[in-house]
């Protein structure tokens, strides 16, 4: 294994789409221990979730730093 | 049996330092925290070392439960940040990290307002030269800014304490009716050490400017002491909830714009402290559990993260993502021993964040804040997005930086290797921690529910970086924080003071003092001499015109 050699890299993620496809399989069969709230319920909520809050906080925080705090890195000498 | 307070036994050995060389020397520091770790194990519960000053207790020693977990943490990280600083040759550096501990341990364990007021300060004033002597000009400069920021919020904190003695009569330091004036300014001054924004740039502009070992040091202390306080205080005050989970969101989003790889961590420091904020303004007694967990292993995985970046910074000279890259090669040990603290951050299974964070998370769920535990679940998103993919991706592989840095020295790998194994440790048998919590523990982090969730949110956050990789990249920018406001706003006021005021000070100088004397005295003694005049004459006619002045006012009452 080597993650510069590019078969390996494809492998690699290949691997990886079948870890996410797995994870969200296993929910299916996870028994709710704690239904707090209506969502606790929802199988594979949590990978969606996960999903939604990643690229959420890419982009609101590309789209505030663009606009507003972004500045060069002489900007308080 | 008690033989001395733990902060006694660090701030006493802090003076003997200079003293001892070479292998004396190593082998005396780290014998300090062994010291004290036997120290608390022999201590029993209650009040210890009561001394009267005036009509007061002080108390310098109050050993509960709650004390009792932040004071083995805050022993433990000590032995970790004292080795993986041994290297270090500046005695001074290593006198205010001992300093920066007593004082800590100091705050902890104080039973009243006044002990825990003096402590409070000797951590500002001691942990401010962890970061001066880095020595670079923007080192000094931002240790001027933290310290003033610290004292300002030591003074709200005095200001509260005067009030609270003026209104109960007490300095006791417990559990605080919230709602009066003196309870917010203590309340300030004790956010504005966990960091809550808009009160947190001092930390995100100061940590990453501290020198590698310092650093370390500051991750650990001045944030949890904040929490303990909070902990103590003001358990179930809501705006807690809030703030703390505006933190833990506030924190990442930061995160994404950050290239200077200890600033990035940074932000983590206040996302992180975010959650055991807002399980403390939860305060039931499994919130405060979890922030008590949250803060022992924070302390220990956020000091491994630090050590790790501050290692690449020791042996590369780089400190921006932009600037490193494929450092993997020569520094695997490294790469190796910062990924435990990542895991461990972003709540993997088996990691010691996946037994304390997911307490405070349950906390909200159990007491139904949906909208909190939304946001704490999205900020844990977003930690394992940088913390844990993000920093390593672009310090140790991405692009080929040409980089070829050896490892560090061995001192900071076993450092390094100590809180790893803690890390894994705890994780894998989370009683031990559980065992000391404030509350009775009864909660089971191994289930097949919250595995199942934590899993799934980590891998499709994965999922979310590979697919946006290319928008992900370090940038060689800097991002603004609410230390703008002093930033920019000291500099105007300089301005203001050099420019208007300082004209208008001329202007009515000459007015006053030049032109309306000259031309009265035009009338009055030398007509058309005006620059031979005498200041006497003037100071008279000047007197005259203010009695003159005084008169009319007088008359007209």
């Amino acid at each position: 294994m080597n993650i510069e050699n590019p078969d390996d890299i494809k492998k690699l993620r290949k691997l990886f789409y079948a870890s996410l496809i797995l994870a969200v399989a296993i929910d299916f069969l996870v028994r709710r221990e704690h239904v707090a709230f209506f969502w606790d319920k929802l199988h594979g909520f949590s990978a969606v979730y996960g999903f939604i809050s990643c690229i959420l906080i890419i982009v609101v925080s590309k789209v505030i730093g663009h606009k507003w705090l972004v500045k060069e890195e002489d900007y308080y000498d | 049996m008690i033989n001395l307070p733990p902060a006694a036994i660090f701030i006493l050995g802090a003076f003997l330092i200079p003293f001892l060389k070479g292998r004396a020397k190593q082998a005396y520091l780290l014998l300090i925290p062994v010291i004290a770790f036997t120290d608390l194990i022999y201590m029993q519960e209650g009040m210890h070392f009561v001394y009267k000053f005036l009509d007061y207790n002080l108390i310098f020693a109050r050993v509960d439960k709650l004390s009792m977990v932040f004071g083995y943490v805050f022993v433990i990280m000590a032995f970790a940040g004292i080795l993986y600083a041994l290297h270090v040759k500046n005695d001074g550096e290593h006198m205010a990290s001992f300093f920066y501990i007593g004082s800590s341990l100091g705050a902890v364990f104080a039973g009243d307002l006044f002990t825990l007021f003096i402590f409070w300060e000797i951590m500002a004033f001691s942990s401010v030269f962890l970061i001066w002597y880095q020595k670079e000009k923007a080192a000094l400069d931002a240790g001027f800014r933290y310290i003033l920021v610290h004292i300002f919020g030591g003074l709200c904190l005095l200001g509260g304490i005067i009030l609270h003695l003026a209104n109960t009569g007490s300095i006791e330091f417990g559990l605080t009716e919230y709602g009066s004036l003196a309870s917010y300014l203590i309340l300030i001054g004790f956010i504005l050490n966990a960091a809550v924004p808009p009160l947190s740039a001092w930390l995100s502009d100061a940590y990453p400017e501290a020198t590698v070992t310092g650093a370390v040091f500051l991750t650990a202390y001045t944030t949890k002491t904040a929490v303990y306080v909070l902990a103590r205080a003001f358990p179930g005050v809501e705006i807690l909830v809030w703030l703390g989970a505006v933190m833990a969101v506030y924190g990442v989003i930061y995160a994404v714009l950050e290239n200077d790889i200890r600033r990035l961590l940074a932000y983590h420091i206040i996302s992180q402290v975010g959650y055991m904020v807002a399980g403390v303004g939860i305060g039931t007694t499994l919130a405060i559990n979890g922030s008590s967990a949250h803060a022992f292993c924070h302390i220990l995985y956020k000091a491994l993260l630090f050590m790790g970046a501050g290692a690449v910074i020791y042996m590369t000279g780089k400190r921006k993502l932009t600037e490193l890259g494929g450092v993997y090669k020569t520094m695997p040990i490294t790469l190796i021993l910062y990924m435990v603290g990542g895991f461990s951050i972003s709540a993997v299974p088996l990691f010691s964040g996946f037994v304390s964070k997911s307490m405070v998370v349950a906390a909200s769920a159990e007491s139904h804040l949906s909208l909190a535990w939304l946001m704490l679940v999205l900020a844990s998103s977003g930690t394992f997005l940088h913390t844990g993919l993000k920093l390593p991706y672009f310090t140790f592989f991405a692009k080929d930086s040409g980089i070829r840095a050896k490892e560090p020295p061995l001192n900071m790998l076993l450092g390094m290797g100590f809180l790893a194994f803690l890390c894994i440790f705890i994780g894998v048998y989370p009683a031990v921690l559980y065992n000391i919590l404030p509350y009775p523990a009864e909660f089971v982090p191994y289930t097949g529910q919250h595995i199942s969730e934590t899993l799934q949110i980590l891998l499709f956050t994965a999922l979310g970086f590979f697919l946006l990789l290319r928008h992900l990249a370090g940038t060689p920018t800097i991002s603004l924080d609410t230390d703008w406001f002093y930033r920019k706003g000291a500099k105007a006021f300089v301005w203001f003071i050099n420019n208007p005021i300082a004209n208008f000070s001329k202007l009515t100088e000459k007015i006053f003092f030049d032109k309306i004397p000259s031309s009265l005295a035009r009338f009055v003694r030398y007509p058309g001499e005006v620059e031979r005049r005498s200041p006497v004459g003037t100071a008279v006619l000047l007197a005259t015109i203010f009695l003159l002045i005084y008169f009319i006012i007088f008359i007209r009452r």
